[in-house]
């Protein structure tokens, strides 16, 4: 069977065939795929974020207090519980139903590269709000748009500390000269190592803190929103990268908007984000060719990222790498629930607990607990941090159960090992799968191979 | 059937020119076990045990001062260990291995985190086992990993990290193995020989699947338990069941702890699973257990007063539980900093009186022969070790 672009680009860009729709037919097919990646009418936002987490702190003011709890608190007590299931359901649907799938994948991708993570159950519905905000509106833009949007979220604020970080000569710090307050450069030295430049740039330590200083001022609050706090600021002028912002009156917002544009038109920028583009798409070890063509396209374009994705999807090396890279889990649970057919409404239908059966328990097992990175620099690229003993078996176990729990009829295996690879499919593949005992066990045995779990 | 997946294993390797040699499980085969004979199970209480709970200083007036309901000592049915300190009720099961000498505990410990009182931080503080001196996010890779680099000989199987949950404290560059008890794999014959000639060309799964199947076929009687503390055992008989073969740390996680509300039925339910798995472990690691430490440790302790909802809130000092027959049992260790006006922490807390670290460290002294200097310079920076607690014995 010969197979051909709509075949490559379905499972390498996107979350793999599916019986119910078509491949897309060419790289504009593709390519117009992000421009419906956009928030959508689930999405959430930090005002309404905020409202759950003030109503959460009534409730728990009230239960300290002996008084009754008012059932609008108790509900928002029941919602930051449930809240991290339905965020993964609702990715789960809009990935199911993507005809194209990588919009979806970049909305992943890009979530991941500025990672953050609700830290206490009180901003889990922020986190939600921060791609819905920062991640989703940009996906199809600018670069600079997206780094600005995502380093000055609330989310992102509170996770990397900069909500507890003070000028050291700002007015705040000097009126409270016992309480030791001052920088944190948390935020800044990711914006820098691993938002943009990358680690190995040519940035230094007093780079980190003249944006360290820069980025004073920038606070949130459930109960007072997003400001910009002119007391916590450091006064004058900053010089990251060598370049100054602000005078001797800084000039706030508009300062701190300045710099993050110039560090996202810098070349290191173009040449960091290419790679770690080209690597997540393409191969643990991409071609040079590859990343440097999308990195003169960047530095031409100041980072206009449908034109970066065009050399991506256009690019030779997308049939030579074919499964060089592991399924992430995430991805591997929508890839398998679009191989058998399952329709995002289905996924929608399921009663909490069996879709925490089908997704939320299973992504944790094989190494992906949602919404729970391990750090700031997010989930590993490389096939041998998700191939382990405990996380395979964890997708075999997936394989054997979950299709049975989802569907009253399994599709024959030998039809499906047609819609679900596209001709794709290893010699071995194909002559094992007929040989299976049971339908139950020839569509573990597609959803478990390699062939399956590459891309 | 593990000699055919050996067999095809090499038959798979040698086509493709790997080398067996460098894979940790077949490694195992013909080397000789290191680090000796005894063995670390380090246990992470995730959510903060309330260590004034578990272990009740009721011989300490304030107590009842502090705490109305709660921790209310033998009156409320506790067992008295020794006069001042009662075990609360739902650890009865371990009283016997307290009588033994198979059970202590130190008061008052806690890691250098202080004051944000944020679970996640605090754990990875905890796991990371480093000082102040770097931001929380910067404390890549965990204390019992640098255990396996500063021990000559560890090679993969020589700890696990046992569970779901990721286990922090023993990442970073020393290799080590992982399994969740919940990944048990049952293939049918059919299933497994077409499996195994699916992934015969990819070595990666071929040799994950081939481990993942071996384990399982070693440690088929772990899943068999059930009721409440039934993921508990399976964790503990897991954990047993490596350590009687090759492996000689272990680590897991217990869930749970978090009692802002309703403490005595939260508390419960944990320090019944934490009593499960130490049962478990004693029992599973049969005369191995005389070889074996248990420490038990959380990420902080919680407030001295109790709160409006019948528990406590995020503290400061907490208790740390130690069990197995190679320590020094029956006693408390640590020194009680009181619980009266200005000898608690920020006004409510237990104060702490010595880094938990150093309990960790001693035991890593005694049972492997890790020195001074490598315990306080690479796999806990900065601690100052202080004198010897004597926990072991």
């Amino acid at each position: 069977m010969s197979f051909g672009f709509p075949e490559l680009a379905a499972i390498r860009l996107g979350f793999g065939l599916s019986p119910l729709m078509p491949p897309p037919a060419d790289a504009e097919t593709v390519l117009a795929g992000p421009a419906n990646a956009g928030p959508g009418p689930e999405a959430m936002t930090t005002t309404r974020a905020s409202e759950i987490a003030t109503l959460f702190r009534e409730g728990r003011l009230a239960r300290r207090e002996g008084r009754p709890e008012p059932p609008e608190t108790q509900e928002a007590d029941r919602l930051l519980g449930i809240l991290p299931a339905e965020d993964l359901r609702r990715r789960v649907i809009r990935a199911l139903d993507d005809p194209i799938g990588f919009g979806e994948r970049l909305v992943q991708f890009w979530s991941d590269h500025f990672t953050v993570r609700a830290t206490n159950k009180v901003n889990n519905p922020l986190a939600m709000a921060f791609v819905d905000e920062a991640i989703r509106p940009h996906v199809n833009g600018r670069f600079e748009d997206m780094f600005l949007a995502a380093d000055t979220h609330p989310m992102m604020l509170v996770y990397l500390d900069q909500t507890s970080s003070r000028g050291p000569g700002s007015p705040f710090a000097k009126g409270r000269p016992k309480r030791n307050f001052g920088l944190n450069e948390n935020l800044a030295r990711e914006a820098l190592e691993l938002h943009s430049l990358g680690v190995g740039a040519g940035y230094e330590q007093k780079d980190v803190r003249e944006l360290a200083e820069l980025l004073t001022g920038l606070s949130f609050t459930h109960q007072e929103g997003f400001a910009f706090k002119p007391a916590w600021a450091e006064p004058g002028a900053e010089t990251v990268l060598g370049q100054a912002y602000g005078g001797g009156r800084r000039g706030g917002l508009d300062d701190i908007r300045a710099a993050f544009r110039d560090i996202a038109r810098r070349p290191e920028t173009a040449q960091y984000l290419s790679r770690k583009l080209a690597v997540h798409f393409g191969s643990d070890q991409p071609s040079e060719d590859l990343v440097e063509a999308m990195a003169a396209v960047w530095r031409d374009s100041g980072g206009d990222l449908p034109q970066v994705y065009r050399v991506l999807v256009t690019h030779p090396d997308l049939a030579s790498g074919l499964r060089q890279k592991v399924r992430q889990p995430f991805d591997f649970c929508v890839a398998g629930l679009r191989a058998l057919g399952i329709r995002g409404e289905q996924v929608a239908r399921l009663e909490l607990p069996n879709f925490r059966r089908i997704a939320w328990g299973p992504v944790e097992a094989m190494g992906q607990p949602w919404g729970r990175p391990k750090g700031p620099d997010g989930w590993p690229e490389d096939a041998d941090a998700w191939i382990a003993p405990q996380t395979l078996a964890a997708r075999i176990n997936w394989s054997l159960r979950i299709p049975r729990l989802l569907l009253d009829e399994l599709p024959d295996p030998r039809e499906m090992l047609v819609s679900a690879f596209g001709g794709t499919q290893s010699a071995e593949l194909a002559w094992a799968v007929p040989k299976a005992e049971s339908a139950a066990e020839g569509v573990a045995l597609i959803l478990a191979s390699g062939d399956f779990n590459r891309r | 059937m593990l000699t055919l997946d050996r067999r095809l294993f090499l038959k798979g390797a040698a086509l493709i020119g790997c080398s067996a040699a460098a894979h940790p499980l077949m490694n195992s085969m013909t080397f000789a076990a290191l680090p000796g004979e005894n063995r670390l199970v380090v246990i992470i209480l995730r959510g903060a045990m309330d260590g004034l709970d578990a272990i009740q200083p009721y011989g300490d007036p304030m107590l009842r001062k502090l705490r109305r309901n709660l921790s209310v000592g033998p009156e409320n049915g506790a067992p008295d260990l020794d006069g001042f300190y009662a075990l609360h009720p739902r650890l009865e099961p371990l009283l016997p291995l307290w009588q033994k000498g198979e059970l202590a505990f130190a008061h008052a410990v806690s890691t250098p985190y202080r004051d944000k009182r944020s679970h996640f931080d605090g754990q990875d503080v905890l796991e990371a086992g480093t000082g102040n001196d770097l931001p929380v996010d910067r404390r890549v890779g965990g204390w019992l990993n640098r255990l396996l680099q500063a021990t000559p000989g560890a090679k993969a199987e020589t700890a696990y990290a046992v569970g779901v949950e990721q286990m922090r404290i023993l990442t970073g560059k020393a290799a080590h193995l992982s399994w969740a008890p919940r990944a048990w794999l049952k293939l049918s014959p059919q299933a497994q020989m077409l499996l195994e000639h699916v992934y015969h060309d990819d070595p990666l799964f071929r040799t994950a699947a081939q481990d993942a199947v071996q384990i399982s076929a070693e440690t088929t009687d772990v899943g068999k338990n059930s009721g409440p503390t039934a993921d508990a055992q399976a964790l503990a008989a897991f954990t047993a069941s490596r350590l009687n073969a090759e492996s000689r740390i272990a680590a897991f996680s217990i869930p749970g702890w978090d009692s802002h509300a309703n403490q005595p039925v939260v508390l419960g339910r944990a320090l019944e699973r934490l009593a499960a798995a130490i049962l478990k472990l004693r029992e599973g690691l049969g005369e191995n257990w005389g070889r074996t430490t248990v420490l038990a440790m959380t990420e902080f302790g919680r407030t001295v007063g109790e709160n409006g909802s019948g528990g406590t809130d995020h503290g400061t000092g907490g208790a740390l539980l130690m069990a197995g027959g190679a320590i020094r049992g029956g006693r408390a260790f640590g020194d009680w900093p009181g619980l009266g006006e200005g000898q608690l922490y920020a006004d409510r807390d237990l104060m702490p009186t010595r880094d938990i670290r150093a309990y960790a460290a001693w035991a890593m002294h005694g049972l492997f022969g890790i020195g001074r200097d490598t315990l306080e310079r690479e796999i806990f920076p900065g601690l100052d070790l202080g004198g010897d607690p004597g926990m072991l014995a």
